[in-house]
């Protein structure tokens, strides 16, 4: 072994870069985090001091919870994104299934297609899209972001998932015919039960942007009642921009939810990731 | 003769995510482009060619924009690529070190950042950089650069390069994610036959791990060209879709929203709407060309 790999300062040195680093990814999240708490005289005057007893305030919590509707917003989040992952998943594995495990004229080519928009963001036909929307009478529902994002996320997830199932033993499969299983049966419950975990990393990869984006519902699903998370705090710190407590109590109440989902997911994210899954 | 019989479950299990990919994605960016060759006049879509191209490269209030927007995006994406990139390598580089001690939590906590929204991200670094607050200013002041200040994100000359380091700050993480998963997939074996020859350290870092790891940096890179030539969020969340201070922010994920919905006074035309979102189709495509016959291609891949 060498010496480089053990010498001391090399580790304080590594050790002070990534420290470094991680107080600048970190700081803004504590910086409105902790003046969330604050009361408007104290975020001006020590905005980096932790709340304590004298200035403590929820006032900010107050008029978020009084002016916005934080709770549907958060709702209709978590109903467009568990939705569409359920079709990302569930008609992502089944075109893996097909693509993977049989042979037919074609096979290439439909996997060449379905691949096509991995790289081709969905929102170049945004102005086709809003078309097709109304005339559908979808504007302003749920199912036009389910829609949009259940298509958006499907050429990733064929393709990560039929990478999976070809590793699935032949033998296992012919043993299920053999013994009469339908091909449906062979795949919800033999193939599908095998390749959970990729399905998992497939539900985390695209968890996030859904969550996340600002594009769709802003032109697809505007109104008050559709909302999303993202959407919803966008508009409401629009709308309060010079009440300082009710905009970062906005903001650290659109962190959390999704803080949390990260420390209870992460470990499957970054095992996802790491995996080679995008390679 | 006994003809082969349909075996019907290979187009069920196809038949939902082809229909929803296509009549969602593939039809509507079709659709798209062919809407670019159409204007509305009295309320008729009559046919016009290329007539919305035209006025979009060469008329002067349209074209000027449109440039504004390209280069301002071109702008956008050298500073991810001449800051993101490196740093994210650099980061990947440290913590793909044997025996690295709190490797995870430091992994977890620089990636916290990009699994927030834009909207987040864009107003929380408004408040930070705003001169009201005055975290930035009193900040610099304790390490005695308060001169060093300015309104970053309401001055023409900074604001777009701001915005785009607030970018790289969001999503470091990501290339700091493929890059370490690319240098842990190098066998040590490799790294030790160095050691003989007597390469270590950073020159073993150059040498070997660097030209092991570049199909990963070519990845990256066609991943940040094609987020940054459709982004928006970022900037319609801290600068608006007027993309202040006048347009210095604009690129053309603004210019096709503002184009498509209208703002103010200037009425919402999908049409030229679909001009530009054609326009940036062309861009990304050459870019994903570029990347897929011109660099993929002639990368060596070398054998692990």
């Amino acid at each position: 072994m060498n010496k480089a790999r053990k010498n001391p300062f090399n580790t304080l040195a590594m050790h002070g870069a990534l420290i470094l680093y991680t107080l600048i990814a970190l700081f803004p999240v504590f910086v409105i985090l902790i003046n969330s708490f604050k009361d408007r005289k104290a975020i001006f005057r020590e905005p980096l001091a932790l709340p304590d007893a004298e200035t403590f305030s929820m006032i900010g919590y107050q008029t978020v919870m009084k002016q916005g509707d934080f709770f549907l917003y958060f709702q209709n989040s978590l109903i467009v994104t568990v939705a569409s992952l359920f079709f990302v998943l569930l008609f992502g594995a089944m075109a893996a299934f097909a693509l993977a495990e049989y042979r037919f004229k074609g096979n290439t080519l439909m996997g060449l297609y379905l691949a096509l928009g991995i790289m081709i963001p969905i929102r170049i036909g945004t102005v086709a899209i809003l078309e097709m929307m109304v005339a559908g009478g979808l504007v302003n529902t749920l199912w036009a972001l389910i829609l949009v994002y259940t298509a958006q996320g499907l050429p990733l997830a064929v393709f990560i998932l039929s990478e999976f199932m070809r590793q699935v033993s032949d033998d296992l499969k012919n043993a299920a015919r053999v013994d009469g299983l339908s091909e449906y049966a062979i795949f919800f419950r033999l193939v599908l039960p095998l390749v959970r975990p990729a399905m998992a990393t497939v539900a985390v990869f695209n968890m996030i942007p859904i969550w996340n984006d600002l594009w769709f519902p802003l032109i697809l699903a505007p109104a008050e009642e559709t909302k999303t998370l993202t959407l919803g705090s966008q508009v409401f710190i629009g709308q309060f921009v010079t009440d300082w407590n009710a905009v970062l109590s906005a903001l650290s109440m659109a962190i959390l939810p999704v803080l949390i989902l990260y420390v209870i997911f992460s470990r499957q994210l970054i095992r996802g990731i790491t995996s080679g899954a995008v390679k | 003769m006994q003809r082969a019989r349909i075996r019907w479950h290979i187009p069920v299990f196809l038949a939902p995510a082809v229909l929803v990919y296509t009549a969602i994605m593939i039809f509507p960016l079709f659709n798209t482009l062919r809407l670019a060759l159409y204007s509305k006049v009295d309320q008729e879509r009559i046919f016009v060619g290329l007539d919305n191209f035209r006025t979009l490269f060469f008329d002067p209030i349209w074209s000027e924009q449109f440039w504004n927007a390209l280069g301002n995006n071109f702008w956008f994406f050298i500073v991810h690529m001449l800051v993101q990139n490196p740093i994210g390598v650099a980061l990947a580089a440290i913590l793909s070190h044997p025996r690295l001690r709190f490797a995870a939590l430091y992994r977890s906590a620089i990636f916290i950042p990009t699994i927030l929204s834009f909207v987040i991200v864009g107003f929380a670094w408004k408040l930070i950089l705003s001169p009201i607050w005055g975290i930035a200013p009193s900040m610099l002041d304790f390490v005695g650069l308060k001169s060093l200040f300015v309104p970053w994100l309401g001055k023409e000359e900074y604001a777009l390069t701001t915005l785009a380091l607030i970018s790289v700050w969001q999503f470091v993480g990501i290339p700091m994610m493929l890059i370490y998963a690319a240098l842990l997939s190098i066998p040590e074996e490799i790294l030790e036959a160095g050691e003989v020859d007597g390469i270590t350290g950073i020159s073993a870092f150059w040498k070997i791990k660097l030209p092991l790891i570049l199909p990963s940096i070519g990845i990256i890179s066609i991943l940040t060209f094609v987020g940054n030539f459709n982004a928006f969020d970022l900037i319609y969340a801290s600068q608006g879709a007027l993309a202040g201070p006048d347009f210095s922010t604009d690129i053309l994920g603004t210019f096709l929203y503002r184009t498509f919905f209208g703002f103010q006074l200037q009425l919402g035309d999908p049409h030229m709407g679909s001009a530009i979102a054609s326009g940036m189709f062309a861009i990304i495509l050459i870019g994903v060309c570029i990347y897929l016959f011109g660099i993929q291609t002639r990368m060596r891949r070398y054998q692990m």
